[in-house]
């Protein structure tokens, strides 16, 4: 069963290649799905499950442990609103009340015309800058309702830069291969590295 | 008003810089920080090269010199932890911590947004030093910028001959993979970002035997170190352990990023002298936080991250030092302070934190599991004025299934509460169920007639009727 586009499916294969076990390149595959879709279907589980050599079964198993691999379709733009301690302290109860009634929608749920979903979410690092939400995991500092109804204005008029739902990096590493050392793999590696002195101990 | 003298860096959000020595923030002040040309500019990778003249063993023992303590949490020495590898067993992997997600905590993220080519440089010498084969630089998946900077900087740093084969001409070769999670805060727990890292559900391994310096990735010695932690080595390598350890104190020596929130005049990341800069210093001082909102007293504050068992006034002139800290009921953890001024609801703050970690539950341990959601029912019962004085009893009930015995909290001299010091038993695999009870049982504790308030007049319920009304 084919998901992956050709480009994506090279680019899997180049990402298995850097670990030295390829269940390994699962979750970076997860997000390579979710680029492509949006979301994590069944067929990119199963074929996730051929390239890194395991079940579909064991796919969905690690797929559904992770909050940001959706397995249903959502929004263009998932908005999460933090809802920890410092967020809570600085206001966003008030900025998630204002959002769903400014949406239309509950926590957990996209909006008809399938542009926005709508999430309570924990901890984002910005503590400092709070009360803070993500655009598909990209931050927006101190937020006030006014500015929240700017943000939604701007996304829907698409005049706000912000990649797709499951776009994460828009920038890939690339390693090139006359400088790639290669995995290592403890099958094959039983040596100490040749920079470590005879004896092998640093 | 006194005037206050630290600098916002606008680039830099957050990041408030002051008049302590610059050791991991040195480069925030540039607007091109995550670049290759500024740091190279600023003696980037010099030290990189510095150690590639020393013997792997000799830049081990300056780290371990350095007594460099770990910033992800536990506060373990970087150069001890190192020397856990067993003898002969290869090959070896770093797996550098970057799923920075502790409620409160902000500094791994700017470090890796503002100067990746620093973390970088440092998970360089620690392969170098150890003998590290592969490293796996992972970062937390809610990071898309972090990625971003951190993928960018691996491509030019590859591309300059830092990292891969036969860095800058010598013999040590090296890949870093930059992976990153999707999104569970217990992740962060070093065996469980090694069974992320190998494909799996983020579950904890148990320790022992699963410590990770010798049974980790793949089985193999692996050393897991923070951002923070890592991003320290080219500073001591290029200065010297001597120089990191004259700032500081002998037992916590160095600086660490702490960030400030809440109800402060200037919540910020702040670089601060480690072992001497008090919360005082910190909350107060013009050239950090300026004191509490609107002039408010403060009530409270979580000294270490979310997990922290928290402080009141009482503690402010403890200072960043584990060994004063610990006696006095909590920890330094993360580096996060969540402060809370007069106005708190106390209850419903510790909501916000016992219900984190409920959520962030990966359902391995039972106590944790069953614990945290119950935790999260009775509070919220509680602070929505549903709740009885039996659900008083309850919470430290269930919490003490998660957390046998006396658990720490602060001292609270007015009302003769003594300290009780960190740390606690516990029943679970990692932190995640006695950090469900931290806030509830600080909260409880210190704050009781808060609660007591909100209970009052309610009368006892069946057992039906609790069950039902959750």
């Amino acid at each position: 069963m084919t998901f992956f586009t050709d480009d994506n499916l090279a680019l899997a294969e180049e990402i298995i290649g850097r670990y030295p076990k390829p269940r390994s390149a699962m979750i970076p595959l997860l997000h390579l799905a979710q680029e492509q879709e949006g979301w994590v279907t069944d067929e990119a589980m199963t074929q996730i499950g051929e390239l890194v050599g395991t079940t579909s079964a064991e796919v969905l198993g690690t797929c559904s442990f992770y909050e940001m691999f959706k397995r249903h379709p959502v929004g263009k733009y998932v908005i999460n609103i933090c809802t920890t301690m410092s967020c809570a302290l600085m206001g966003a109860g008030e900025l998630m009340e204002h959002a769903e009634s400014r949406l239309g929608v509950r926590p957990g749920s996209t909006t008809s015309d399938g542009l926005f979903t709508l999430e309570g979410a924990e901890c984002q690092a910005a503590c400092t800058e709070a009360p803070c939400l993500q655009v598909n995991y990209r931050h927006q500092y101190r937020v006030t309702t006014d500015q929240f109804d700017e943000l939604v204005d701007e996304l829907a008029s698409s005049g706000h830069a912000v990649p797709d739902h499951g776009v994460l990096s828009q920038i890939r590493q690339h390693i090139p291969k006359d400088r790639s050392v290669g995995a290592v793999p403890p099958e094959e590696v039983t040596a100490a590295p040749v920079w470590l002195s005879e004896d092998g101990e640093s | 008003m006194t005037e206050m003298t630290g600098t916002p860096i606008a680039h830099a959000p957050g990041f408030i810089a002051n008049e302590t020595p610059r050791i991991v923030s040195a480069r925030f002040d540039y607007e091109d920080s995550h670049t290759l040309e500024r740091y190279e500019a600023t003696d980037g990778y010099h030290a990189l090269k510095k150690a590639l003249q020393q013997t792997p063993e000799e830049v081990h023992n300056e780290v371990r010199d350095a007594t460099l303590l770990g910033r992800g949490g536990a506060g373990f020495p970087a150069g001890v932890k190192w020397g856990f590898c067993p003898p002969g067993v290869w090959p070896r992997y770093l797996v550098v911590n970057g799923d920075e997600s502790e409620p409160g905590t902000y500094k791994d993220r700017l470090l890796m947004e503002l100067d990746p080519h620093q973390l970088i440089e440092g998970c360089l010498i620690a392969c170098y030093a150890v003998g590290l084969s592969q490293c796996f630089l992972y970062i937390r998946g809610e990071m898309a910028v972090a990625q971003e900077r951190v993928a960018q900087a691996l491509n030019d740093a590859y591309e300059a001959g830092y990292v891969g084969k036969n860095i800058l001409g010598s013999e040590f070769s090296v890949d870093i993979v930059l992976h990153w999670g999707a999104g569970a805060y217990v992740v962060g727990e070093e065996t469980a970002l090694i069974e992320s890292l190998e494909g799996n559900r983020g579950m904890p391994r148990l320790k022992p035997p699963y410590f990770p310096a010798s049974i980790g990735l793949y089985g193999q010695p692996t050393i897991v170190n923070n951002v923070e932690t890592l991003a320290n080595l080219p500073w001591i390598i290029q200065h010297g352990a001597a120089a990191f350890t004259a700032i500081g104190t002998e037992s916590s020596p160095g600086t660490r990023m702490v960030a400030v929130s809440g109800h402060v005049k200037r919540p910020g990341v702040y670089e601060i002298v480690n072992g001497t800069t008090t919360f005082r210093d910190l909350l107060y001082g013009n050239d950090m936080c300026g004191g509490i909102r609107d002039d408010n007293q403060l009530k409270a504050f979580v000294p270490g991250g979310g997990s922290a068992p928290w402080f009141t006034p009482d503690q402010l002139d403890l200072p960043f030092e584990a060994s004063q800290v610990g006696p006095q009921g909590s920890m330094l953890g993360s580096g996060a302070i969540m402060v809370m001024d007069e106005t708190t609801d106390i209850p419903a703050a510790a909501l916000t934190l016992t219900k984190f970690y409920a959520h962030e539950s990966c359902g391995k341990c039972v106590p944790c599991r069953e614990g945290g959601t119950w935790l999260e029912q009775i509070l919220r019962r509680v602070v929505t004025g549903r709740g009885t004085q039996r659900d008083l009893d309850l919470l430290i009930e269930v919490g003490e299934t998660i957390c046998p015995g006396d658990f720490p909290h602060a001292a609270v001299p007015s009302k003769g509460i003594e300290a009780v010091p960190f740390p606690y038993r516990m029943t679970t695999i990692c932190f995640v169920g006695p950090s469900a009870f931290a806030p509830v049982h600080s909260a409880l504790t210190l704050f009781r007639e808060e609660f007591e308030a909100k209970v009052a007049g309610n009368e006892a319920k069946t057992m039906i009727e609790v069950a039902v009304d959750v």
